[in-house]
């Protein structure tokens, strides 16, 4: 409005005010923001990438706790690589538990949410009670009874035994050790359900109305309506679910009490690493097997995510 | 291949609320019907009854004297146009085309040349690559009503299948559907909640209200000679104006029409009445564009005072305020120099007015 504004100045004080620099300015405007953000730094800093990092530094090193890091360069790698069976037999049972427990548990949580979509009295009474397992599944407590339902003398051959039949034990033999622990994890379907769920909601129900007067049965409406509008959230528990397949530990530590047996039938990827760290100090070690691990999963998301454009269906 | 449909006593209940109260209907072989009246008259869950897609509580629904109670939606040769256009969002325009007749069974040769037909007819053979979502709200009509076209039904059901489309497109498309019913000749059932979409639309309007018919009748028969207040509030725009009356002196013999009282002022109505009417409320009803604005043409209704002019260039519109404090709209043809709280003098063709009786019941003369 005034064609004599002048310019703004420091204020011109007596005492030498010096403007502070960059940082400065930053925090002092954003002070408040970056000190409820504090705990969270510190978290991140100190707890993850922090002992990340220090890890990766480990993995080429022969730290075993007692005596300080050796740097042995590619060592452990090609150690795990070339000359490691048991590292070979952790990736054979661990693969073998991921591509059984994820597909099998995503089908039953599907099926489970389609059952509840259709509109059951007392839903969210159920919903809570299905939720439980996932709740507790990967509890220590839980693993213990689950020890105990299929042991040799469990529940499960006790059942078994009133129509006739007598049950091996399905934990202590190599045969179906595995695959117990896989219904474990079936057993804990409840967090994809709930979210199979809410996808089934989102779709709208007209176009099963249309499809109704088109004449299409259950079965072409579940493969044509359903699976394909799912697609976003079959992409999504499927990530969450391979990746915590692969991390996957307790079951396996409680019901072979730590051994990965019998005959490393149970020895999944963490639990090797955990027998190396934590059962032979072999920290270096561990840690090249942890890296492994990340590189391994980050592959398959990778693989998931670059695939998603061809299979997943996103509207709008 | 034109179909019949008569609907016997049906009712829809849940539980004990009755949402369909017993309606007896019939629509001729060819008949565009369309099914009119406010949210939550039944409309909608009538024409879903017709479909299959909710049960009949009682009564019959027969298409061409066949009893279909009971028969699945897919075998009852209809095809619906959805609200929301319900096409299957991962699927191409063509796949949406083809979905029915590939549930059908049919060949492939067959379904490429009947999806090809309907594209052509409604225009869309340019975009049948592509998915719903790059479509237009008028291209996403087109392919709902290709999909229903490519089935070759007997029965045409459009649940307020343009309201989500804006004014003009809403126009456009209105002739395009009263093209393709020339076109087709089906029968179709059309349900809208907007009376303007009813009247340019149908062969036969049926309005609804609380689960049930309130009136059936062509257009202008609704427009003319409304059976009930209700029906003459909701036909017509902008809505019939109503006002208190009652019969003044003598109810009028052969040769000498009864006078009401209307809004203060004594009314020559011009026909008889029938003499029990005296000292019942009345109510008289006056559509907005037929009171005149001075002139001496027709009856004197009142002085009234303007209290808005809406100036729409090839009509005005005032809403004006008898006496009583009555609120009023007229509409006049034309430019009319008027302004707000300016007086005038309205005036009424006796012939062009209702009456209705303390039911909402319309009082034949």
């Amino acid at each position: 409005m005034s064609s004599a504004s002048s310019p703004v100045t420091a204020p011109a004080s007596g005492r030498g005010y010096a403007p502070p620099g960059r940082l400065g300015r930053i925090l002092s405007r954003n002070g408040p923001g970056y000190l409820f953000l504090l705990p969270w730094l510190i978290g991140f800093f100190g707890l993850t990438l922090g002992p990340a990092l220090s890890s990766l530094y480990l993995s080429f090193t022969d730290y075993d706790l007692i005596q300080a890091p050796n740097w042995v360069g590619l060592a452990n790698y090609v150690r795990i690589a070339t000359a490691d069976p048991k590292f070979n037999a952790a990736m054979h049972v661990t693969f073998l538990y991921v591509a059984l427990s994820v597909p099998l548990k995503l089908m039953f949580a599907l099926a489970v949410a389609m059952a509840f979509n259709r509109g059951i009295a007392g839903l969210p009474l159920y919903r809570a009670i299905f939720y439980l397992p996932s709740l507790l599944g990967s509890s220590v407590a839980i693993a213990v009874l689950w020890r105990q339902l299929f042991a040799a003398d469990g529940l499960v051959n006790g059942m078994l035994a009133w129509f006739g039949f007598q049950g091996p034990s399905w934990i202590s033999n190599p045969h179906y050790s595995l695959y117990t622990l896989v219904v474990l994890s079936v057993w804990q379907f409840g967090s994809p359900m709930i979210i199979f769920l809410a996808g089934l909601r989102q779709i709208p129900g007209d176009l099963y109305e249309a499809a109704e007067i088109d004449g299409a049965s259950n079965w072409r409406k579940f493969w044509r309506i359903t699976l394909p509008l799912l697609t976003p959230v079959i992409f999504f528990n499927f990530v969450v679910q391979t990746i915590d397949a692969f991390k996957a530990f307790t079951p396996a530590f409680i019901i072979s009490e730590g051994t990965g047996g019998p005959i490393n039938s149970t020895l999944f990827y963490t639990l090797y690493l955990y027998q190396e760290a934590f059962g032979f100090f072999r920290m270096g070690y561990a840690s090249a097997l942890a890296w492994i691990l990340v590189i391994i999963i980050s592959l398959f998301t990778a693989f998931a995510f670059l695939s998603s454009r061809y299979w997943v269906h996103y509207d709008e | 291949m034109s179909t019949s449909i008569q609907l016997n006593k049906v009712v829809k209940a849940y539980g004990p609320l009755r949402a369909i109260k017993g309606i007896d209907l019939s629509i001729e072989p060819g008949e565009f019907t369309v099914f009119v009246g406010p949210s939550g008259c039944g409309k909608s869950t009538l024409l879903r009854m017709i479909a299959g897609l909710e049960e009949i509580s009682d009564g019959d629904l027969l298409i061409d004297g066949e009893r279909m109670n009971e028969v699945a939606p897919s075998r009852r040769g209809i095809a619906m146009v959805f609200q929301s256009y319900a096409l299957y969002p991962h699927m191409s325009v063509y796949k949406n085309l083809a979905f029915g007749l590939e549930t059908m069974g049919a060949k492939k040769d067959e379904i490429d040349r009947k999806v090809r037909h309907a594209a052509e007819i409604l225009k869309i053979d340019s975009y049948l690559q592509r998915r719903p979502k790059a479509l237009s709200g008028g291209q996403r009509q087109r392919v709902a009503i290709g999909r229903a076209i490519v089935r070759e039904p007997r029965i045409f059901l459009f649940d307020e299948p343009l309201s989500n489309l804006d004014a003009e497109l809403r126009v456009q498309m209105r002739v395009e559907l009263s093209r393709l019913h020339q076109q087709l000749g089906n029968t179709m059932i059309y349900v809208t909640h907007d009376q303007v979409e009813a009247m340019t639309m149908a062969d036969k309007i049926v309005v609804l209200r609380d689960g049930q018919v309130m009136q059936v009748g062509k257009p202008l028969d609704l427009y003319n000679r409304p059976a009930n207040q209700f029906v003459a509030g909701f036909i017509g725009s902008p809505k019939m104006n109503f006002l208190p009356a009652k019969l003044a002196g003598n109810a009028g013999a052969a040769g000498e029409g009864a006078t009401l009282e209307v809004a203060g002022t004594s009314l020559p109505f011009g026909r008889a009445l029938p003499p029990a009417l005296a000292g019942e409320a009345l109510t008289f009803g006056v559509r907005p564009e037929h009171i005149t604005v001075g002139g001496e043409a027709g009856v004197f209704l009142g002085e009234v005072e303007v209290q808005l002019v809406e100036h729409l260039g090839g009509q005005t519109v005032l809403y004006v305020s008898t006496k009583g404090g009555e609120m009023l709209t007229v509409v006049i043809d034309g430019q009319m120099r008027v302004t707000h709280g300016e007086k005038v003098a309205l005036r009424v063709d006796p012939a062009l007015c209702h009456l209705f009786n303390a039911e909402g019941l319309a009082i034949a003369a």
